[in-house]
């Protein structure tokens, strides 16, 4: 069977469909009203902190937040 | 006591293997009953621990495909942080598919769709409830049910149409203005985003 239909234009430029779904549902979400767009941005903060091991050692944690620097 | 538990396990899983070689049934059409020659042949090994349980025993069985088509269809809504609507029974709903608008009734063909920034509207009798879907995929069923999964899904009510036309303006504007491909696609999404829900607001 020939390979499916022309790929969609984001997928030609290297986007991931999870990135395409999460950009969507980004400009979604800031076209809100106040308060359901405070309430979404709210919902979505994240916070987490990555850190590679090599030799058996954790290097450096990344740390990725929207909580506010206390 | 353990050469035993050998034998019983193996002629449990042999009885298991003869139907797999039969053709397989749709997981909508099994019984959802637990195997009982498993959980015997588990009770005369060990009497004392429970059977073991299979992420099949926590779900509710799936209501089987009927012979005739159903009057409703079942719609599963679910966006990743809320249920909008679990098991509700619903006319028709209307899906924004990458391919067009489709609408879904009971009956409807098995499959699996890709959904496209658009409106979703859900009709039961008079009634009509439409949402703007961001993005998201609706798999159809044999059995007249709809799971329909989207990141964010929005009464029209809830939009503001000023923050629109900013975002609609601003992004036409990037995509004339982008130089590598990533920039054009997101412009280009952005586009598409919201032009859907400037025609969704007005439409």
């Amino acid at each position: 069977m020939a390979s499916n239909a022309a790929v969609p234009f984001w997928r030609a430029a290297g986007m991931t469909y999870i990135t395409y779904s999460n950009i969507c549902a980004n400009l979604v979400r800031n076209c809100l009203k106040e308060p359901f767009k405070a309430e979404s941005i709210n919902r979505e903060k994240v916070h987490f902190s990555l850190s590679k091991w090599a030799d058996g050692k954790a290097q450096k944690p990344v740390l990725r937040s929207d909580q506010p620097e206390v | 006591m353990f050469r035993q538990a050998s034998r019983l396990l193996s002629r449990s899983v042999a009885a298991a293997s003869s139907k797999s070689a039969t053709s397989r049934a749709f997981s909508t059409e099994l019984p959802s009953t637990i195997d009982s020659t498993f959980v015997e042949a588990w009770k005369k090994v060990a009497p004392n621990m429970d059977p073991p349980q299979t992420p099949s025993s926590f779900m509710k069985a799936r209501p089987s495909t009927a012979s005739s088509i159903p009057t409703k269809l079942t719609v599963n809504f679910v966006l990743p942080y809320a249920s909008e609507l679990s098991g509700k029974e619903v006319d028709m709903v209307i899906i924004p598919a990458t391919t067009g608008q489709m609408g879904v009734l009971p009956g409807h063909v098995p499959t699996i769709a890709e959904l496209k920034p658009g409106i979703m509207s859900v009709h039961e009798g008079t009634d009509v409830k439409k949402y703007f879907v961001s993005s998201g995929f609706a798999f159809l069923h044999a059995n007249s049910v709809a799971d329909i999964i989207a990141i964010e899904a929005v009464p029209l009510e809830n939009i503001d149409p000023s923050q629109v036309q900013k975002g609609l303006a601003e992004f036409t504007q990037k995509l004339a203005s982008a130089a590598t491909d990533l920039e054009k696609a997101e412009a280009q999404i952005g586009v598409e985003v919201h032009s859907a829900i400037n025609a969704a607001l007005s439409g």
